[in-house]
C-alpha cells in the first residue's frame, strides 16, 4: 500500500498520440519569405539588412574617398609643387579656378551619383523583399 | 565709411517682410508638432531653399569676401568646406537619420543607445554649439547696422535678437520654413546681381590688375575716416593730409607717416595721394600680388596643418550643427531627405561662386579696408566704392538687405533648435508654452555674450563651432548609423573626450593666453587632432563594453536603412517616434 501522503493516482490514461515530423524537412519545404524574415527579425532577415547596410556604406565610402583624393590632395600638391599653382588657365590661376569654380560642380556631381546609386541599392533590396 | 542711403530702408524692409511672412505662417501652426518640425509636409524644393537660407550665415555672406581680400586663395577652403559638409551629410547621414524618426540630436542619441545620461550630454553639446554659433551672428548684425547707419554696436545686436526671438517664439518652424526659403533667394540675388555690375565696371575701367606685383595702393586720392582707434603699419614713408590725432598728437594738414607703426585715433580722417601704398592694420601682413595669389603663403607645415584642419572641421562639422539636422525631420521620407540634400548642395554651390569676387575686387576698389581692418565690410561698401552714383547706392542697399537676411535666417534656425532642445529636456516637457519660454532664454543668453565680447573675431568663432560639432556629433551620428557595436558608454566617452578637447581649444583660443608656433596652430584649428581622437575613443570604449550593445540594435538598423515604401511591420520598439 502506498503512504497516505501520496497523491491519489489517476487511472492510467490512454497514451496521447503525438505526431512526430522532421523539423528540417518542414523548413526546407517552406520557401524563404524575406518580408516575414525581416519583420520577425530572424537570422535570415538580419543577414539581408546587413547586406543592404554594407552595400550603402561601401558606396558612401567609395565616393567619399573620391572627394578626399580629388579635393584633399590639392593643398599638398600646391605645397609640394608650387609651380602647378602658378599655371594659368584662361587668365586665372589654377588654384583659384579649382577652388573658386570647379569644386562646386564636382561636389554636386558626386552627390548626384550617390543619390542614384543609393536609390538603386534600395530598389534591389525592395525587389528582393517584394518578389516573395 | 561711405555707405548707401538705401541701406537702412532695405534693412527695415527685410525685417518687416520676415515678420509678415511668419505672421502668415503662424495661422498654420497649431500643435507642438507643427512648431517643431512643420508636420513633415514641406516639399523638397521649399525645404532645400529653406535649408540653404538658414545655412548661409554672416560668415558666408560677409566673412568669406573679407578673408579673401586679406589672405587670398587659401581661405577659399571655407566656402568649399561649407558646401562639402552637405555632401558628407548626404553620403552618411541624411536618409537613415530621417528614417530613424528622431526629432533632435539628443532624441537620436537616446533612441539609438537607450541612455538618459547620454541624452543629457548631447543636450549640453547642442546648447553649447548653438550659442557658440549665435554669438557671431548677433555680433555681425551689430557691426553691419553700425556700418550702414553709424548706430552703436549694441543696437544692431539687440534689434536682430529681438526680431528673431519674437519671430521664433510666435511662429515656430512652420513659419520659419517660409521665411528661410524667401531669404535664400534674397541672399543669392543680393550677392549675385551686384557682381554683374562690378565686373562690367572693372572691364570698362580698363581692367586694372587684380594682383599687381606691388603691395596694394590707392588708385586715386582717397580720404579714409577712422571710426575706431587703430594701429597701422606703414611700409614706406608717405606724405598724407591728416585731420585729427595721430600718434597722440593733434594734426591738421600735411604730415609724413614714417615707416613703422602709427596709432590713429577715432574720428581722424587721413587723405592719401594717388599711388600711395595702403598701410595695413596691425596684425595683418601686407601681401604683395604674388603671395596673395599663391596658396600657403608662409608658415610651411603649420599653414598646411591649418588648411587640412579647416577642411576636416567644415567637411565633418556641418552634420553636427543642431540647426542643420532639425531640418531633416521636415522631409516626408528618407528618399526625400536625400533629394533635398542634393538640391541644397547645388544651391550652396551656386551662392559660393560670388563672395570671392568681392574680395578680389575689394583689393582694387576699396583697399582702405585693409588699413581700417574692416575687411568684413567689403561686400557692403564695394558697390558704392567701385560704381558710385545712384547705381552704387541702390546696389549697396541690396547687399545690406542680403547681409541682414543672413543674420536673421541663421539666428532663427539656431534659435529654433536650441529652444526645441531646451523646451523638451531642460525647461519643460515640450508644450507650446515651454517652447516660447525656452526661445526667450535661448535668445537672451547669446545676446548677453555678444554684448560682452564685441572684439571677438567673427570668422574664427564660426570655425571653432564647426570644429566642436565635427568632434562631437559627427562620430556619434556616423558610428550610430553604420556600426552596430556602438555602446552608450563608448558614445559618452567619445563626446566627452573629443568634444571636450575641442571645447577646451575654443576656450583657450577665445579667453586664454596668446600662443605662438605649433601650440597656436593646434588650438586655432583643433579639428585635425580632436576629430580622430573622438572617433578613436568612441570605438575603443565601445569595444571594451560590448555587453552594453542595445538588444534592439538589429531592429534599429532595419528601421534606419530599409526604404519606407516596403512598409515593414516591426514590433514597435520603445523610444522611436514614428
Amino acid at each position: 500500500m502506498s503512504e497516505p501522503s501520496d497523491p491519489p493516482r489517476a487511472l492510467p490514461a490512454k497514451p496521447q498520440r503525438v505526431r512526430v515530423v522532421l523539423a528540417d524537412s518542414a523548413r526546407s519545404r517552406r520557401p524563404v519569405r524575406p518580408r516575414q524574415e525581416l519583420e520577425e527579425q530572424t537570422r535570415v532577415g538580419d543577414v539581408l539588412v546587413r547586406g543592404l547596410v554594407r552595400a550603402q556604406l561601401a558606396l558612401a565610402l567609395r565616393l567619399a574617398a573620391l572627394v578626399a583624393i580629388g579635393l584633399g590632395s590639392l593643398p599638398l600638391l600646391f605645397a609640394v609643387a608650387p609651380n602647378v599653382a602658378r599655371v594659368t588657365v584662361v587668365g586665372i590661376r589654377l588654384p583659384w579656378l579649382l577652388l573658386g569654380l570647379f569644386a562646386y560642380p564636382f561636389l554636386v556631381a558626386i552627390g548626384w551619383v550617390y543619390t542614384r546609386m543609393a536609390e538603386r541599392n534600395e530598389r534591389d533590396f525592395a525587389e528582393l523583399v517584394e518578389k516573395s | 565709411m561711405d555707405t548707401s542711403p538705401y541701406a537702412l530702408p532695405a534693412v527695415i524692409l527685410v525685417s518687416l517682410v520676415t515678420v509678415a511672412i511668419s505672421t502668415y505662417g503662424v495661422r498654420l501652426a497649431r500643435t507642438t508638432s507643427d512648431f517643431l518640425v512643420a508636420s513633415r509636409t514641406i516639399s523638397p524644393s521649399w525645404n532645400a531653399a529653406a535649408i540653404g537660407g538658414e545655412y548661409l550665415s554672416a560668415a558666408s555672406f560677409l566673412g568669406i569676401a573679407g578673408l579673401v581680400m586679406k589672405f587670398g586663395v587659401d581661405v577659399l577652403w571655407y566656402p568649399v568646406g561649407f558646401a562639402a559638409g552637405y555632401l558628407a551629410l548626404l553620403l552618411f547621414v541624411a536618409a537613415p537619420l530621417r528614417r530613424s524618426g528622431a526629432f533632435t540630436l539628443p532624441d537620436f542619441a537616446e533612441a539609438r543607445l537607450g541612455s538618459r545620461r547620454l541624452r543629457a550630454l548631447a543636450t549640453a553639446f547642442v546648447v553649447f554649439i548653438g550659442w557658440l554659433y549665435l554669438v557671431p551672428q548677433f555680433q555681425g548684425a551689430g557691426l553691419t547696422l553700425g556700418t550702414v547707419t553709424g548706430a552703436p554696436y549694441w543696437v544692431g545686436a539687440v534689434v536682430v535678437a529681438a526680431v528673431v526671438t519674437g519671430n521664433v517664439a510666435s511662429g515656430g518652424m512652420r513659419s520659419i520654413t517660409f521665411v528661410q526659403a524667401f531669404q535664400y533667394w534674397l541672399k543669392l540675388t543680393a550677392i549675385a546681381f551686384p557682381v554683374a555690375f562690378l565686373l562690367l565696371h572693372w572691364g570698362a575701367d580698363g581692367r586694372p590688375a587684380l594682383a599687381p606685383p606691388d603691395k596694394p595702393a590707392f588708385a586715386e586720392v582717397t580720404e579714409v575716416s577712422v571710426d575706431e582707434p587703430i594701429t597701422v603699419t606703414v611700409g614706406e614713408p608717405t606724405t598724407v593730409t591728416v585731420r585729427g590725432r595721430v600718434d597722440s598728437e593733434r594734426r591738421d594738414g600735411p604730415f609724413t607717416l614714417t615707416a613703422g607703426g602709427h596709432r590713429i585715433e577715432k574720428g581722424t580722417t587721413v587723405t592719401f595721394p594717388a599711388g600711395a601704398a595702403v598701410p595695413h592694420v596691425e596684425g595683418v601682413e601686407a601681401l604683395d600680388g604674388a603671395s596673395w595669389l599663391a596658396p600657403v603663403n608662409d608658415g610651411g607645415s603649420r599653414a598646411l596643418f591649418g588648411t587640412y584642419s579647416l577642411i576636416l572641421a567644415t567637411f565633418l562639422g556641418t552634420m553636427g550643427l543642431p540647426h542643420v539636422l532639425v531640418r531633416f525631420y521636415t522631409n516626408p521620407d528618407g528618399g526625400a531627405a536625400r533629394r533635398t540634400t542634393l538640391v541644397v548642395l547645388a544651391l550652396l554651390g551656386g551662392f559660393y561662386l560670388f563672395p570671392a569676387v568681392y574680395g578680389v575686387l575689394g583689393r582694387v576698389y576699396a583697399p582702405q579696408l585693409l588699413m581700417t581692418g574692416d575687411t568684413d565690410a567689403v561686400v557692403l561698401v564695394l558697390p558704392g566704392a567701385a560704381l558710385g552714383g545712384i547705381a552704387g547706392e541702390l546696389l549697396g542697399g541690396l547687399v545690406a538687405a542680403g547681409a541682414f537676411a543672413a543674420f536673421l535666417s541663421t539666428a532663427s534656425g539656431l534659435l529654433v533648435s536650441v529652444a526645441g532642445v531646451l523646451s523638451t529636456d531642460v525647461l519643460g516637457r515640450g508644450s507650446v508654452r515651454d517652447f516660447r519660454r525656452a526661445a526667450l532664454v535661448a535668445g537672451l543668453v547669446p545676446l548677453a555674450l555678444a554684448l560682452q565680447v564685441s572684439g571677438l573675431d567673427v570668422s574664427q568663432v564660426v570655425g571653432l563651432a564647426f570644429a566642436v560639432a565635427a568632434s562631437s556629433f559627427c562620430p556619434l551620428l556616423v558610428l550610430g548609423i553604420w556600426w552596430r557595436g556602438l555602446t552608450d558608454i563608448g558614445a559618452a566617452a567619445g563626446l566627452a573626450v573629443g568634444g571636450g578637447a575641442a571645447v577646451s581649444a575654443v576656450l583657450v583660443a577665445v579667453a586664454g593666453p596668446a600662443l605662438t608656433g605649433w601650440p597656436a596652430a593646434l588650438v586655432a584649428q583643433p579639428a585635425a587632432w580632436s576629430v580622430p581622437l573622438a572617433f578613436a575613443t568612441m570605438v575603443t570604449v565601445s569595444l571594451a563594453t560590448q555587453h552594453r550593445v542595445p538588444a534592439a540594435v538589429g531592429a534599429t538598423m532595419l528601421r534606419m536603412h530599409t526604404p519606407e515604401a516596403l512598409r515593414l511591420r516591426l514590433p514597435d520598439e520603445r523610444g522611436w517616434p514614428r
